[in-house]
Order: C-alpha cells, then sequence, then structure tokens
C-alpha cells in the first residue's frame, strides 16, 4: 500500500452530491411507484416524505462540507438510499394495513430519521476527531454496560413479544441495546489499544497456536460471560451473538493471532450449546429454524419464507405483492418483504448496498493511521455486516432467527439513531483518514498519504 | 493491523455470501414448493384474486363465483347447493378444494392448470382479465332431481349412465350437505359447519356413489355370473340347472338358503332365466361353483371390477375377493361373501348389458370452455373393454326384461316402454336391515340410460326391504326422467 500521489487529494463531495440526488430520485421512484400499483394515483405523503428525505440528507450533506471535507463520499448516500427504501415500504405496509398517512409509521420513521441525522450531525460537529473519543474508553464500558442492563431495572424495562431489551420512558420507548453496540466498540477500540502487546505476544505455544496468558483471556472471558447474561436475562439471542462477536473480531484486529478467534469461538458454540439445553426460548428457536413448517409451533419464520416465494426472481412489484401477511413485516422482517415485491434481483441489490457500505468502513479503518482509529472503524463496519448477517441470516435459515432490526431499513426510532452515529463516527474516521496528511501531521511517511481510494490492497 | 482487517473484510464476503446463497435458495430453487404448500395464504389469496371458472349443468351453473368487496374478491356460490353437493363439492378459503370437480378439476377453474397455457399468455398480451375455465357437465338436470327426490330422505346413492357413450347422466348420494356454507368468507361458520359435517355419524360428505365405503352388491351380481356362465359356452338362457331351497355347499356345514321359502322350480329344477326372474340363490350358487372362480373373477374383472377410475373424481374400485374357495365362490356369485362394490360399478355392469357387451369409461365432464366460451377441450367415448359377446347381452337383455316383466322387479315397470333390470337385496350386517339395489336400463330393446340404485339398510322400509320394492321405484323415476316420460 504504497502509492504516492503528489497532488492534494480530493474532497469528493460534488460526487456525493450527484450519488445523493440519484438515491433520493431512487427513492421517489419508488414511493411514485407503491402509489400509482396500490391506487393508481400519486402517493399522498409523497412530497412530506420526499421534501424529508432531500432536507435532512442535504443538510448533513452540507455539514460534510462543512466540518468532514474528507469524508468518504459512498457512506452518506448509501445510507440515504437504505433509510428511503425502508420509509417506502414501511409507507407501503401502512397502506396495506390501512393506516392513514398522519397516523402511520412511515411518518414517524421520517420524524426518527430526522432526529437520527440531528445526533449524527451534533456527534460530527463536536468530534473534531475520532481519537477524542479515546480518552473516554473507560467511560464508555461504564456506559456501555449500564445501557445493555438498563432494559432489566425495575420500573422502566418493558418486556416486547418475550424479549425485555426496552425501556419506556412516558410515551417513548427505547432500545438501548442499539447504541450500546456503538458505546462499547468505542470502549473495545480503546481497551485494546492499550492492552494489545500483553494480549498478542505474550504466551504459551501449543500445537502452532499461541495461546494467551490466563490473566490475558479476562476480557474475552468478560465478553463471553456477558454475553451469555444478555441471553438470559433479557431473551436477546441477536444482541448476544453480535456483542460477542463484534469483540472478538476487534480483538483479532488487534492482535492478529488466528488462537483469540479459536478460543473465541469454542466459547461461543460452547455457551451457544448450554444454551440450547437450558433454555426453552432458545429451543424454540432452533426447532423453528430446522422445522419452521412444523405445526404447532410459530409460524412466523414460515410466512416470511412464503412472502419471498411469492416474490420469486423479480418480485411481485411494489405494491402488488402481500407483505402485509407477515409478521414485523416493517422491522424483523422487512427483508422478505422486499424479497416479496422486488424479488432476488431487488434482495441482491439491497445486500450490495450494506457491502458496499461495510467495506467502505474497512476500507477507512485501513486507510487511518492510529491503532484505535482503525480498531473503531473495522469494529464498527464490521457489526453492521454481522447484524445484516445475523437479521438475513435469520428470515433466510442460515442461521436460527434472532429478532434484530436490519440497520436504516428496518422501522425503529432506536435503531436509525444508532445507526446514523455509527456512520457519523465513520465518516469522521474516513475524513481524518483521507485528509492530507500535511495538515495534520507534516513529514508522515508517504504510506500515510495514501488517498483511500487507490490504496493498493496488498 | 491492516492484515487482520483485510482478512476481516474476506469474512465479510464470506457472510454476505451465504446470504447471497440462502435468498436464492428460497426465492429461486424453492419458490415452488413454497407457493404450492397447503397452509400457503398467499397462493389462496391470488386463487381468489381470479374469478374461478363455472361448473355448467345443461347452460346452467351449478357452480359459480361472484364478485364481493372484500379481501377474498370471489365467492363460490351453489345455486341449487345440496342437490349437486357431491357433483361440485366444495371451494372452501380453509379447507381448499375438495369433494368433487371442484377438487377434482382444481387446476382447470382455478386457471392454473397445464392445459391454460397458451390461453393464459394470450390473455396476458392482450391484458384481459385472466378467469379459470368453465367445466360443462354431462349430468340430466331432470334425471339427477328426479333420482334426489326419489331417494328423499333416505342414506344410498344413484347412478345414471348413457350405456352408449359412459357419460354420467345422475350421480346422487345421500345425505347430502350444502357447498355453499363451506364456501362462505365467515371463516367461524365454515369451520362450525365443516367440524359438524365430519362428525355427522351419516357422513355427508362421503360420495356413496363412487368413493364411500364399498356395499356388498348383493343378488345384483348375479348379472355377473350369469354372464360368466354364458360366456363359457356350457349355458344358455334356456339351461336347467339345480334350484333347491337350500343348496349344500361343500367343505363346510352350512347350506346356502334362497331369499323366499321353497325352491326355484319343479323338481329343485329352474332355467337360468326362471333363477335370475325370481332371484334364485341356489341356482346361482352353484352356477357360480360350475363357472370357477378363475373365470368368475375374470368376468368380474371385464365389468371393470378393480379398475382404478376418475370421472374426474377419483372412484374406488370395486373388489371381488382373490383366493376364493367353493363354499366362498357360491356366496360370492350371489353378491354377497367379501364381494364390494360401488353403486357406479353397478351401473356399468347394466350399461355394459344394454351396449352389447362393450364396457364404456364413464365421465362427467363433456367440455372444457373458456371464459369467452371457447372449447379447450371435449371429452370423446371411450371403450374400455368387451366384457361379454353381443350375443351374451342380448340373452342376458331378455333375462332382464323378465325380471321386471314378471319377477322381483315389477315395480321399476314403465308403460309402453320396456325395462331390463335386476334387485338386489344385500346382507351386510347382523341386526341391521339389508341394502336394497336395483340396477337396470330401458328401453331395453334401444337403451338410454342405465341405472344403479342403492339404498341403505332397507331405507324407509327397514326389515321388510327387498331390492324390488325400495330401489326399483326409484330407478324408474330417474329413467322415466331421462326418456322424458
Amino acid at each position: 500500500m504504497t502509492t504516492v500521489s503528489s497532488f492534494a487529494p480530493r474532497t469528493r463531495r460534488n460526487v456525493e452530491l450527484v450519488l445523493l440526488l440519484l438515491a433520493v430520485a431512487i427513492v421517489v421512484l419508488a414511493y411514485v411507484n407503491v402509489g400509482l400499483s396500490v391506487s393508481g394515483a400519486f402517493p399522498p405523503g409523497l412530497l412530506t416524505q420526499v421534501a424529508g428525505l432531500l432536507v435532512i440528507s442535504l443538510a448533513f450533506h452540507l455539514l460534510l462540507r462543512w466540518k468532514a471535507a474528507y469524508a468518504d463520499p459512498l457512506l452518506l448516500p448509501i445510507v440515504t438510499l437504505l433509510n428511503g427504501l425502508g420509509l417506502v415500504m414501511i409507507h407501503r405496509l401502512d397502506i396495506a394495513h390501512g393506516r392513514s398517512v398522519s397516523g402511520g409509521l412511515a411518518l414517524r420513521q421520517l420524524i426518527w430519521s430526522a432526529v437520527a441525522v440531528a445526533i449524527a450531525a451534533v456527534v460530527l460537529w463536536f468530534l473534531r476527531d475520532h481519537r477524542m473519543l479515546r480518552r473516554y474508553t473507560f467511560t464508555a464500558a461504564v456506559v456501555g454496560f449500564g445501557l445493555l442492563v438498563l432494559p432489566l431495572v425495575p420500573g422502566i424495562g418493558r418486556t416486547v413479544n418475550g424479549s425485555r431489551i426496552w425501556i419506556g420512558l412516558g410515551p417513548f420507548t427505547f432500545q438501548p441495546g442499539e447504541v450500546a453496540k456503538i458505546v462499547l466498540a468505542v470502549f473495545f477500540a480503546g481497551y485494546l489499544v492499550q492492552t494489545r502487546d500483553a494480549l498478542s505476544l505474550a504466551g504459551r505455544k501449543v500445537l502452532g497456536f499461541t495461546f494467551p496468558r490466563g490473566r490475558d483471556l479476562g476480557p474475552i472471558m468478560v465478553a463471553w460471560v456477558l454475553s451469555l447474561l444478555v441471553l438470559v436475562f433479557e431473551k436477546d439471542l441477536g444482541s448476544s451473538l453480535l456483542l460477542f462477536g463484534l469483540f472478538v473480531s476487534m480483538l483479532y484486529v488487534a492482535t492478529e493471532r488466528t488462537s483469540w478467534i479459536a478460543i473465541g469461538m469454542t466459547l461461543f458454540c460452547g455457551g451457544a450449546y448450554v444454551a440450547y439445553l437450558v433454555f426453552g426460548h432458545v429451543q424454540q428457536r432452533v426447532h423453528l429454524w430446522l422445522d419452521p413448517f412444523a405445526p404447532g409451533q410459530s409460524d412466523q419464520l414460515a410466512k416470511g419464507l412464503m412472502g419471498m416465494a411469492a416474490g420469486g426472481l423479480l418480485g411481485t412489484g411494489l405494491g402488488r405483492g402481500r407483505p402485509d401477511l407477515t409478521y414485523f413485516a416493517e422491522s424483523d422482517f422487512i427483508v422478505p418483504s422486499f424479497g416479496e415485491e422486488l424479488g432476488l434481483i431487488g434482495l441482491f441489490a439491497l445486500l450490495v448496498l450494506y457491502v458496499l457500505l461495510v467495506e467502505r468502513g474497512l476500507r477507512t479503518a485501513l486507510g487511518v493511521r492510529d491503532g484505535f482509529g482503525k480498531l473503531l472503524a473495522a469494529g464498527l463496519a464490521f457489526a453492521v455486516a454481522l447484524q445484516c448477517f445475523v437479521v438475513v441470516g435469520g428470515v433466510t435459515r442460515v442461521i436460527p432467527l434472532t429478532g434484530l432490526t436490519m440497520p436504516f431499513l428496518s422501522y425503529g426510532g432506536s435503531s436509525l439513531l444508532a445507526n446514523w452515529s455509527l456512520v457519523a463516527l465513520l465518516l469522521r474516521i474516513s475524513d481524518v483518514a483521507r485528509r492530507p496528511v500535511q495538515e495534520v501531521q507534516p513529514g508522515a511517511s508517504p504510506s500515510a498519504q495514501a488517498r483511500t481510494e487507490v490504496v493498493a490492497v496488498r | 493491523m491492516n492484515a487482520p482487517i483485510r482478512r476481516l473484510s474476506t469474512v465479510v464476503a464470506l457472510l454476505f455470501t451465504a446470504l447471497l446463497l440462502s435468498s436464492t435458495y428460497i426465492s429461486f430453487v424453492q419458490a415452488q414448493s413454497l407457493q404450492n404448500r397447503p397452509e400457503n395464504r398467499r397462493t389462496l389469496l391470488a386463487n381468489y384474486a381470479r374469478e374461478r371458472g363455472q361448473i355448467l349443468v345443461g347452460g346452467a351453473p351449478i357452480a359459480k363465483s361472484v364478485a364481493t368487496k372484500d379481501e377474498l374478491k370471489w365467492l363460490r356460490t351453489y345455486p341449487q347447493g345440496p342437490l349437486y353437493s357431491h357433483v361440485t363439492g366444495y371451494y372452501s378459503f380453509t379447507y381448499g378444494a375438495g369433494g368433487g370437480i371442484e377438487g377434482a378439476e382444481n387446476s382447470l377453474l382455478a386457471g392454473s392448470s397445464d392445459k391454460l397455457f397458451y390461453r393464459r399468455v394470450t390473455d396476458i398480451l392482450t391484458g384481459k382479465n385472466q378467469t379459470g375455465a368453465s367445466l360443462e357437465l354431462t349430468i340430466n338436470a331432470k334425471a339427477q332431481a328426479a333420482a334426489d327426490k326419489a331417494l328423499g330422505n333416505q342414506r344410498g346413492a344413484v347412478v345414471a349412465l348413457d350405456p352408449t357413450t359412459g357419460a354420467i347422466l345422475a350421480l346422487v348420494s345421500h345425505p347430502t350437505y350444502n357447498p355453499s356454507v363451506l364456501s362462505s368468507h365467515d371463516t367461524s361458520k365454515v369451520v362450525a359447519a365443516w367440524q359438524q359435517l365430519n362428525a355427522a355419524p351419516t357422513a355427508p360428505l362421503v360420495d356413496r356413489a363412487i368413493a364411500g365405503d364399498l356395499y356388498p352388491p348383493g343378488s345384483t351380481f348375479k348379472l355377473v355370473t350369469a354372464a360368466a356362465a354364458l360366456e363359457s359356452g356350457k349355458f344358455t338362457e334356456e339351461s336347467q340347472i339345480p334350484g333347491p331351497a337350500r343348496l349344500k355347499l361343500p367343505q363346510t356345514t352350512i347350506d346356502l338358503p334362497n331369499d323366499f321359502p321353497g325352491n326355484c322350480g319343479p323338481n329343485d329344477k329352474t332355467t337360468l332365466t326362471h333363477a335370475l326372474e325370481i332371484s334364485c340363490n341356489t341356482a346361482f350358487g352353484w352356477l357360480g361353483m360350475q363357472v370357477g372362480a378363475k373365470d368368475f373373477r375374470a368376468q368380474a374383472a371385464k365389468f371393470g371390477m378393480g379398475d382404478r377410475l376418475s370421472v374426474p373424481m377419483t372412484v374406488t374400485p370395486s373388489s371381488v375377493p382373490a383366493d376364493l374357495n367353493q363354499p366362498q365362490l357360491a356366496q360370492s356369485a350371489i353378491g354377497q361373501y367379501d364381494v364390494r362394490v360401488t353403486p357406479l360399478q353397478i351401473a356399468m355392469i347394466s350399461a355394459a348389458i344394454a351396449n352389447h357387451g362393450i364396457v364404456m369409461r364413464p365421465h362427467l365432464v363433456q367440455k372444457v370452455t373458456s371464459s369467452d366460451l371457447a372449447v379447450i377441450e371435449e371429452t370423446q367415448p371411450e371403450q374400455l373393454s368387451q366384457a361379454i359377446s353381443a350375443d351374451t347381452a342380448a340373452a342376458l337383455t331378455r333375462m332382464m326384461e323378465a325380471v321386471v316383466r314378471s319377477g322381483t322387479g315389477t315395480a321399476a315397470q314403465i308403460s309402453g316402454i320396456a325395462v331390463a333390470g335386476k334387485t338386489g337385496t344385500a346382507q351386510h350386517a347382523t341386526g341391521k336391515a339389508p341394502h336394497a339395489w336395483f340396477t337396470g336400463f330401458a328401453p331395453s330393446n334401444n337403451p338410454k340410460v342405465a341405472v344403479a340404485v342403492v339404498v341403505e339398510d332397507g331405507g324407509n322400509v327397514g326389515n321388510e326391504a327387498v331390492g324390488g320394492r325400495v330401489a326399483a321405484p326409484i330407478a324408474k323415476a330417474v329413467m322415466e326422467a331421462v326418456l322424458g316420460k
């Protein structure tokens, strides 16, 4: 990765603007498509939705021009498109369920999007450099674990559909676990940067693997126990899988030692097996996974599969399927809803958008120069990938269904807030990574000047 | 730290590859089988979004779909409900299509049959609303109504055939049910009706004419024995055969008695014709043993016993047990022991005798037409087998005429028209009244209709029942309806 550039890297903000307008145009077309195929007329909420989406994304774009001019130009258009398509599908389900524009979920999702973007803007505004976060490593630990156990606090914790992962304050409900994953990623990155030498160098060599010392095993054990506790007390399979996967992957990136992955997988499999033996709700999920059509059990997975089957290769067309027949069609099962109406081809397009998003995040991790930034960017990007895998893998029977939201697509305020903030962090790190090195650190090595786009891999 | 990040991106690529593969597997490979799952509501809703074809009798619909304003866009109705219940069957959102033409020709009526492929393509290209195909039946509305009325509140079945084509002119099974109740869009009503119909001891959902519990045919089966005897060449209709009051059966201590006290003729002898005329058990028991088990079973098979038929509803095959010893053969020859038949099978035997010995394939669907009345498919009469020679058929016809003229079947007489027939009274369980049978055809010199009637447990007459008294009048009513009397 030593392509030396003699000219200043371009900001690519105009590319971002064009892509952003393209993304909004796609959303507008999809929105109109829904209205025309359902009622043969332009949808009533069109102007609000389009204007809303345009205003919030353009405002964010302007903020980037001002505060993070060198940020990755692909991230904002991708998440705008995903968020917009989510709005379209939620609006489409509003129609199917007979909800009005003003009382529907789509409008609430739009408002949440605006709030989420505003908070992401605040993050970008005040966080001039991601390295500032390193100072709050242990604060992040306390806050992260606090958020995680918040739903267990009597009085504010709520149990919804069997999982205790919500808190309620008056009319507002919130899923603190969504934010916890970002805060914990900050903690993991800070902690691992400090301790990576001890974790990666000391140890005993057994069968070709260098195994860590007992005391260095501490963090992974803590993460393992923590994810088990989430599973046990909150019945939240998805979050525990996500947290543990996030931690093990970051540990691996920090230490570059495969033995950590071996240990992590062993612990995970062991924990999962014990959980299967002990907990009825885990067994239920596994049985549902193995035979979704068995009589006498929940048919939510079966209904999702039938929805995808109804879509086939090309889909029924937006507004022409029956995604409303699936439970949680606008949240956990929004992917089958897209599969039904946009078909396999539409599903592939969506997944490719996520792949792009994740790979831009990993590219940011490669490009940024400090270890903390690398770890944080890699962790956040991988968290998105893992979450997609857990959600889509759950509804397509790769793994048991666990119940997480699809980032940006699914209905839900907490999910939007968390994921927009996550993207704001990635944008900030990519800005630092792509900013001409002379401005920050005169006399840095040539490799550090490399533009993100043309970095030669390997 | 860059090397593990790159490897991490490989992991990401693998994760997403797994997702691409799994979604391909579901949306493409598995899609068809998922759509065909019975519990798939989307497929059902799609079926209800398309107008289902009509079922027609004489041009008038006995099943048609009416547009509604609710989620299920079409409501299936049966204008004559119970009268045609076992012909139409039902079409229920909850329980699917079944019970008759609705179930047997579901894909044609729904419009999803491969036979309609080119028509569907044309409809898509011309932008026409797709509808299912309509089916015109062979049923004669008058015969159906007459059979239904004559059978009344008795349990049983009536089948009438056109002997020359095999067309089913009447298909009645009692008790009936109202298919409109099952096709209602009010799910709770449908469920209640369904549970009640299934729990009813009289089993109204069972089509006794073709697919019920098989019946012992009783003396109507003597036609098969007589046919086998005549075909063997060793007997004629005037042959003198033994007709004692009780026939001693070899290898056993029990005798085969007549239904009536006394012998069948002077010196315990009778002619074949007279034996059939008065339904002499001993003569036919003896005759069966003379013919032999092999030829007897072969003759029954030639009439269609054991064939798997669909009319298009699946017909339960009738059966003569294998490995009959002599006493079992004697009992089988008079339609007892383990001989089991459908009323359709008995009608086919009469029809074959009427049709110079040729068995025609029974069928219920005359034409399949599209919504614009273009004929997609028309059923051509098809010969199943030559059961007996034309001479044997003529001899049997004369013998059956004697049954109606001066024997057990006088109740089937129609003034001015020669009727051929055979009665039956089938014991089926001790303590229960026998099933009453009649089968025959008319006019015997130029047959237009062959009919079989069974009335379970003696009908309204109970233990006093004999086929001639209970079943023959019903057959007469059906034959008169077809002949326009």
